[in-house]
């Protein structure tokens, strides 16, 4: 019997399409953007001028405060200008803009493909490193990972768990990532383990991506105290808490870290990205990406580097299809609609889905038929039609009572919903309203 | 029989009697002593509890006017003077003129103006959108015409023109309530001095945006020129933030700016309509 978690969960039809696509990569374009807000916490300070040379690898944005990180640039060439550019959303962001000539690396990274697996670095060193080369979590969250393998006094970590579930549908650049750079994100886990002081590491993959599992089960033999574990196929499993209470059956309480059931988990994505800091000194400045649709020509996986524009994406994977209704940035599930493609690829990226007109349009929104759906399909144990009611009459402090800072977003109320209610949408209004509440009490 | 009757009589009585004793001594312990005037406020006050005084209702408004000792900073603007003078009367004060306001959308962006580039088909709602991205046009500080406004009106007095997507406010029904304004996910909607015969000349746009960005996403925004604030005899035009803004105190409606300003961003409203130069000539001629 296949490892889950226990309670709630959806099953979306997977749409792997480009699960036999092997990573490519993507060319350099003329000129990137790169925003200064690409991880969770304080934006980064410029560093850089207008009419600067740097190099690919170059630090241009330093960490401003503890949970922050740098930001490097991806490209060699000439910094154009530093301008407020339209992000994602369509709201303004400052981003450093740079013209590329050449590619040129910085000297102390070692670009040659061969595997380090001799960890020279001490665990301080480790977790400097990654502050240095702008390493956040790459699951989506961009968590700056720095914080993460930090351990708090009196807080004990014995095991890290790996997350290679990659539970939303349609993305692919995990599991790529792990059948093309195995041993690398093996040898970036033990780097992990290192830096954690602790033994043992657990990997879970869901049981889709059986190719995956064999690959890395079989590569563990070569490194100490990692284990390899298949788990059952349901959404949202890769959410941290979800996946902690899948593997070693503990839960993280309410409002409280995964470090307080003495767990931390990083992305398989984390692990590779901390490999190349550590081993090749290279800092985080592209991803893989996955870039996929029904309609689209030729679907791929490519590393991309930070700051290219989703068009440059859409273009090497065959323009964009006439039927094109909307643009995600990220899963399907959890993913937002791009408002334009003229959006720079951040560290955050994990995929751009192209769906077609007729997949794009929500349906009607009826009035609910209390058939509790959503709280079975709620993986917290949350009441999501409750939620949604409470913060569409701005009755926020009961909201709060009923746990609504809880819920993790992962949109699996919303998929369930046979009436087509908005239910996510309202509770993230709800959520952030009560985070601003409870942030003002604490102010008081 | 008889005897029960009597029984039951003088029983109940000394009962009610001992009961009354009790209960005189239990209301002269906590008696509560309130001022008779907050009824009479009370009544005078128009009863909507709309909150636009800045208290949760009519009741505590009344409460907060016989505990002050000025009505400085308290009016009702739903009443307005009248109510306020005849409230201030039962005090046996002055009411303080306080100006009247009426309500005034800060966005003209309708779809002629600004092209939708996008289309967004969520829930129904100002909030929910504008945490969500910057709206189906380019102008991330415009009007997103989801209607928060007018389900927040309590007194009829805002509807959605389909044809224009933005809210349009009744002057005369407008009470200033200010609920509106705290709907507003995006502050694009002020409270100005009511003029006569509810003239209003006013910078219809929010765009932060420097001239470039602002004017291709909104061919009536705010460009931040400076002809306006140049042409203004009366000091009234600041320009903050890329943005024009016409001080309603300070200005007299002499409509100088609404000719000046190139992308017709500044509204003139219910003035009578302008006589052309040709004829202004002929008069003069006459």
């Amino acid at each position: 019997m296949l490892k889950t978690f226990p309670a709630g969960g959806i099953h979306p039809p997977e749409n792997k399409i480009t699960a036999e696509k092997a990573i490519g990569y993507l060319a350099i374009p003329e000129s990137v953007t790169i925003p200064i807000s690409q991880h969770i916490g304080a934006p980064s300070t410029p560093i850089v001028n207008k009419g600067d040379n740097v190099k690919t690898g170059q630090v241009i944005a330093t960490c401003k405060g503890f949970v922050s990180t740098n930001i490097h640039s991806s490209v060699s060439g000439k910094i154009n200008r530093i301008d407020q550019v339209t992000d994602t959303t369509g709201y303004k962001q400052s981003a450093i803009i740079i013209d590329v000539e050449g590619d040129e690396w910085v000297e102390t990274i070692d670009r040659s493909k061969e595997l380090v697996t001799d960890i020279k670095l001490s665990s301080e060193e480790i977790t400097k490193r990654c502050l240095e080369c702008g390493i956040v979590g790459l699951g989506g969250a961009t968590f700056p990972s720095h914080v993460k393998l930090t351990v708090p006094e009196g807080k004990k970590c014995n095991v890290l768990i790996i997350n290679g579930v990659e539970c939303e549908p349609y993305l692919t650049s995990d599991h790529r990532l792990m059948i093309e750079k195995g041993e690398e994100i093996l040898t970036g886990i033990s780097i992990l383990m290192k830096a954690l002081k602790v033994d043992k590491a657990m990997i879970g993959i869901e049981n889709n991506k059986t190719d995956a599992i064999n690959h890395l089960a079989g590569l563990t033999k070569k490194f100490k105290g990692i284990t390899v574990h298949a788990l059952k196929v349901k959404y949202p499993q890769g959410a941290e808490k979800q996946l902690i209470k899948a593997l070693i059956n503990r839960e993280v309480p309410s409002g409280r870290l995964p470090l307080d059931v003495g767990a931390v988990v990083h992305n398989v994505g984390t692990a590779y990205a901390v490999y190349e800091a550590v081993q090749k000194n290279k800092p985080l400045f592209e991803r893989v990406v996955t870039i996929t649709g029904k309609s689209l020509a030729n679907p791929g996986n490519y590393f991309v580097r930070i700051g290219t524009t989703v068009n440059k994406l859409i273009e090497a994977a065959g323009g964009m299809p006439e039927d094109t209704g909307k643009i995600v940035n990220g899963g399907p599930m959890m993913g937002k609609a791009l408002k334009s493609t003229d959006v720079p690829v951040v560290k955050g990226t994990s995929g751009i889905i192209l769906f077609p007109r007729n997949e794009s349009e929500r349906t009607e929104i009826n009035p609910c038929i209390r058939c509790a759906k959503c709280i079975s399909a709620c993986a917290l144990n949350l009441e999501p039609f409750l939620l949604m009611v409470l913060s569409e009459k701005g009755m926020f402090e009961r909201a709060e009572r009923e746990r609504i800072t809880d819920c993790m977003e992962c949109g699996s109320c919303s998929y369930s919903c046979p009436a087509g209610r908005p239910l996510l949408d309202y509770i993230r209004l709800g959520k952030s309203t009560v985070v601003k509440m409870a942030r003002e009490r604490i102010v008081k | 029989m008889n005897l029960t009757i009597v029984i039951t009589i003088i029983s109940l009585s000394l009962l009610a009697l001992i009961s009354a004793v009790i209960l005189f001594f239990v209301a002269q312990k906590f008696k509560v002593f309130e001022d008779p005037r907050i009824d009479q406020i009370q009544e005078v006050l128009p009863a909507a509890n709309c909150g636009g005084c800045g208290f949760a209702g009519c009741r505590n408004f009344a409460e907060e006017l016989v505990r002050s000792v000025s009505f400085d900073g308290l009016n009702c603007p739903v009443g307005g003077a009248d109510v306020m003078s005849a409230a201030a009367k039962i005090l046996g004060r002055e009411a303080p003129v306080v100006d009247p306001l009426v309500a005034v959308l800060l966005c003209n962006g309708t779809p002629e103006f600004r092209p939708r580039t996008s289309k967004y088909n969520g829930a129904a709602d100002c909030r929910i959108s504008n945490t969500l991205f910057a709206g189906e046009t380019d102008c991330s500080y415009g009007c997103m015409g989801l209607g928060d406004c007018v389900r927040a009106c309590a007194f009829d007095a805002m509807y959605m023109d389909r044809t224009t997507e933005l809210p349009v406010i009744f002057d005369d029904k407008c009470v200033a309530c200010g609920a509106c304004v705290r709907a507003c996910p995006r502050d694009l909607i002020e409270l100005r001095k009511k003029a006569k015969k509810d003239r209003k000349i006013y910078v219809a746009c929010s765009n932060c945006d420097k001239g470039g960005p602002a004017r291709r996403a909104c061919k009536v925004a705010c460009t931040a020129c400076t002809k306006c604030f140049k042409v203004c005899e009366f000091g009234a035009i600041t320009i903050e933030n890329n943005l024009a803004y016409i001080d309603a105190q300070k200005c007299t409606f002499c409509r100088k700016c609404v000719n000046e300003c190139p992308t017709n961003s500044i509204i003139e409203m219910n003035f009578p309509p302008r006589k052309v130069k040709a004829e202004v000539q002929e008069e003069a001629v006459n």
